[in-house]
């Protein structure tokens, strides 16, 4: 069996770690921070996505290379789809406003 | 066998990267009008059950780590341990479900569902510069699209999860098989990954106390 088998140890880590950032950005949304708090919701909420798709969905440990390509060339179209049309939308006028 | 393994696994990756074009789609939308609409967004995020949100996203947590547990004791051929990970999965899934029903009923009885019984007076008393009914409603038709896509996501997860416990019950995986636990979990993480974002974006927009 090449297959690589993870220690539990390590998933009950990532659960306790996933568990802890989950109080820690229910908990910062209500501290002024101006406008931090949606940076810190946000790169929270990515950490928690990120060692979900590396240790829970076994990305560190693959063996197959292309799913790695998959994975980055995914987020790169998502990203292409929010900024080019974000840097549309926040340069007009909302309707109703002007 | 290890080919196959890999080539199945992937499929299951690129199946997974199109569900990301579909939700992003939806978020794309939800940042333009949060952006142009703020003050209705962030008075609306504000009437959202918060601590039913957060206990709803510790439950989907649990049920990633039980799915990954699962598919450690497929691997090991441990078929009872499997059983019983498979339908802790389940349950967890369907408590997901049902604290979002309450939260949902929530809605429905303070007249924050879009349409035309929409009430937007105790969103007005908590804003203090007016608001816009039609924006705040687009708020919530957002907030019933995304977590509506995400709710019916689950819903097939767990018909998935079901079937993977019959067919572990009856010993079908063991080391040398179990493809179906490893990429339907991949699925399950998938959803609850959309729902780690979902979270921050609609129940966290502003919770800052009020000057």
């Amino acid at each position: 069996m090449s297959e690589h088998t993870i220690s539990s140890k390590t998933y009950y880590g990532i659960w306790i770690l996933l568990l802890i950032l989950t109080g820690l950005t229910a908990w910062i949304a209500t501290v002024d921070l101006g406008p931090l708090n949606t940076i810190v919701a946000i790169a929270i909420a990515t950490v928690k996505a990120t060692v979900v798709v590396l240790f829970f969905m076994h990305v560190k440990y693959a063996s197959e290379k292309m799913t790695k390509v998959v994975i980055v060339s995914a987020i790169f179209w998502m990203m292409l789809l929010l900024l080019l049309s974000l840097t549309d939308y926040t340069w007009r006028f909302a309707p109703g406003t002007n | 066998m290890e080919q196959q393994r890999n080539a199945a696994s992937f499929g299951m990756w690129l199946f997974l990267a199109t569900e990301i074009m579909f939700f992003s789609g939806m978020f794309c939308a939800y940042l333009i009008y949060r952006y142009w609409y703020f003050n209705e967004f962030a008075v609306s995020s504000r009437t959202l059950n918060l601590p039913l949100g957060t206990v709803n996203t510790a439950v989907l947590i649990c049920s990633s780590l039980t799915v990954a547990l699962s598919v450690r004791a497929a691997q090991m051929g441990k078929r009872i341990l499997l059983v019983t990970l498979l339908v802790a999965t389940l349950l967890l899934g369907l408590v997901f479900l049902g604290i979002k029903g309450v939260e949902w009923k929530e809605k429905f009885d303070e007249h924050h569902v879009p349409g035309y019984s929409f009430d937007v007076s105790k969103l007005a008393k908590e804003s203090p510069i007016p608001i816009d009914a039609q924006r705040a409603q687009l708020f919530f038709s957002l907030y019933f699209a995304m977590t509506g896509m995400h709710a019916l996501h689950m819903i097939i997860g767990v018909g998935l999860f079901t079937w993977l416990t019959y067919k572990a019950w009856k010993g079908a995986f063991g080391p040398e098989y179990h493809t179906p636990v490893e990429n339907f979990g991949l699925y399950w993480h998938f959803v609850d990954i959309i729902w780690i974002y979902l979270f921050p974006l609609l129940y966290l927009i502003d919770r800052k106390p009020l000057h």
